[in-house]
């Protein structure tokens, strides 16, 4: 109870605890989560994706420096694959954000997959949440992005910015990547390098394709070590976020995601109960043994194990 | 389900342009299964202190071959004091002469590994000293 007045206080520590607590499945981040829930709900999410070495890390620096000028607080979530075999992490998207380090406005946080797929944390949602209680105007979530499993940072943000650059490949790779569907801005970042026309062209060209609806996304070109075409991409994310809130479309966004929240919160306590009242450790290693030999199938299994639950209640 | 996943800051404090051992202890420790976040060069302390706090680490380690270790350490323990952020253990690694050791130990400094430190002790130190908070 104690660590959530203390964010909303504006205690710097305890954002940073609680998000740790969230990642390591603290049972007493539950109750703090649900003190700050009043006080979620009013930050512009940013999800910002794209292949290794595009720049997103210098992208956001220079585009949180943009921001700044407006006098908005940004919260920055930095995500960075977990090794699947040891569980550990380098994650070094701070390196170029380092002037960002000491600003009172931002607080940067730096997540490792561990062993969720989708190119986010399990614990992403979790962390947006405290930084939107803390009083982030804007939550930025940067995730490396190549292909079909980096779709999931879109249904965490409100505009997703997909960044690309010169000379990755030919326009097979761009419909391959079956990631372009999710991009609300396009950015083709490091544009003085040889290509950049060809790589506008195939993602014009992949656009046109695609079913066109009430937002049609820009292809912005940026240089982000030299801060061009920064303001360009900020004024294009405050654009969408107009659209978002003019067209409706923002509520029907954070209804679903809260729909699909709760459902999902539902189901992991259903199963917990479930679990606990008629189902011990040895128990359910005993079942997936019987599924294994085949003896039952896990969906009888399922249907049996609530049988149980609700004979026994 | 309660799963602590050991965070640790690798720091490059001042002008010092040498990460290679750095980097290795960085790789060491991901290795052994921590989430390590690399600062990069050029570090201040004050940047050094509020990523410490920012991203709730329960170490930092900090890597200087400049010479400077007697200014940037003890610099380091003093904002971590101010910040109420004491509980962080830090360690220190490099370039750094026996006799200056019990004056940064002093300060606050937990250990420091010297060149031709083991990696697996600096893992073991990692593992089994325990951040209170």
């Amino acid at each position: 109870m104690e660590i959530a007045d203390r964010i909303l206080k504006g205690d710097r520590r305890a954002v940073a605890r609680l998000i740790s607590m969230v990642e390591d499945s603290d049972p007493l981040a539950v109750e703090a989560l649900g003190i700050l829930h009043p006080h979620t709900g009013k930050a512009h999410i940013i999800g910002i994706t794209g292949p290794p070495g595009a720049g997103k890390s210098t992208l956001v620096d220079r585009l949180v420096k943009s921001y700044l000028l407006l006098n908005k607080r940004i919260g920055i979530i930095a995500v960075d694959p977990s090794s699947p075999f040891t569980g550990g992490a380098i994650l070094g998207d701070r390196i170029r954000m380092s002037d960002l380090n000491t600003e009172p406005n931002v607080f940067i946080r730096s997540m490792g997959t561990r062993g969720h797929l989708g190119g986010l944390s399990r614990a992403t949602g979790d962390a947006v949440k405290i930084l939107d209680a803390f009083g982030m105007d804007k939550i930025i979530i940067e995730t490396v992005g190549a292909g079909q499993s980096e779709v999931e940072i879109a249904s965490h943000a409100h505009t997703t910015i997909l960044v690309e650059m010169p000379g990755l490949g030919d326009d097979i790779q761009t419909i391959k990547a079956g990631i372009m569907e999710i991009g609300d801005i396009f950015v083709i970042n490091k544009a003085d390098r040889q290509g950049a026309d060809r790589t506008e062209m195939e993602l014009r060209a992949m656009l046109e394709l695609s079913d066109a609806g009430e937002w049609t996304p820009p292809i912005l070109r940026t240089i982000a070590s030299n801060s061009d075409g920064i303001v360009a991409l900020r004024d294009g994310i405050e654009s969408h976020l107009v659209y978002l809130k003019s067209s409706g479309k923002l509520d029907i966004l954070n209804h679903q995601r809260t729909r699909e929240e709760f459902l999902s919160i539902l189901g992991g306590e259903i199963s917990k109960i479930i679990l606990d009242k008629v189902m011990d450790g040895s128990k359910l290693d005993a079942l997936v043994a019987r599924i294994l030999k085949r003896e039952i199938d896990p969906y009888k299994a399922a249907c049996d194990c609530i049988r149980e639950f609700s004979e026994n209640r | 389900m309660s799963e602590r996943r050991i965070r640790v800051l690798i720091a490059k404090p001042g002008l010092d342009g040498h990460d290679r051992g750095a980097k290795i202890v960085a790789r060491a420790l991901r290795d052994a299964g921590m989430e390590v976040i690399y600062t990069g060069l050029h570090q201040t302390p004050e940047q050094i202190v509020e990523t410490a706090i920012q991203e709730d680490v329960d170490f930092i380690g900090l890597s200087c071959l400049s010479g400077a270790h007697m200014t940037l350490f003890p610099r380091v323990m003093d904002l971590l004091r101010k910040n109420d952020a004491s509980d962080i253990i830090v360690t220190g690694g490099g370039i750094i002469p026996e006799e200056d050791i019990p004056s940064l130990k002093e300060s606050g400094i937990s250990v420091i590994f010297g060149p031709g430190t083991p990696l697996d002790e600096i893992i073991d130190y990692h593992k089994n000293t325990i951040r209170k908070h």
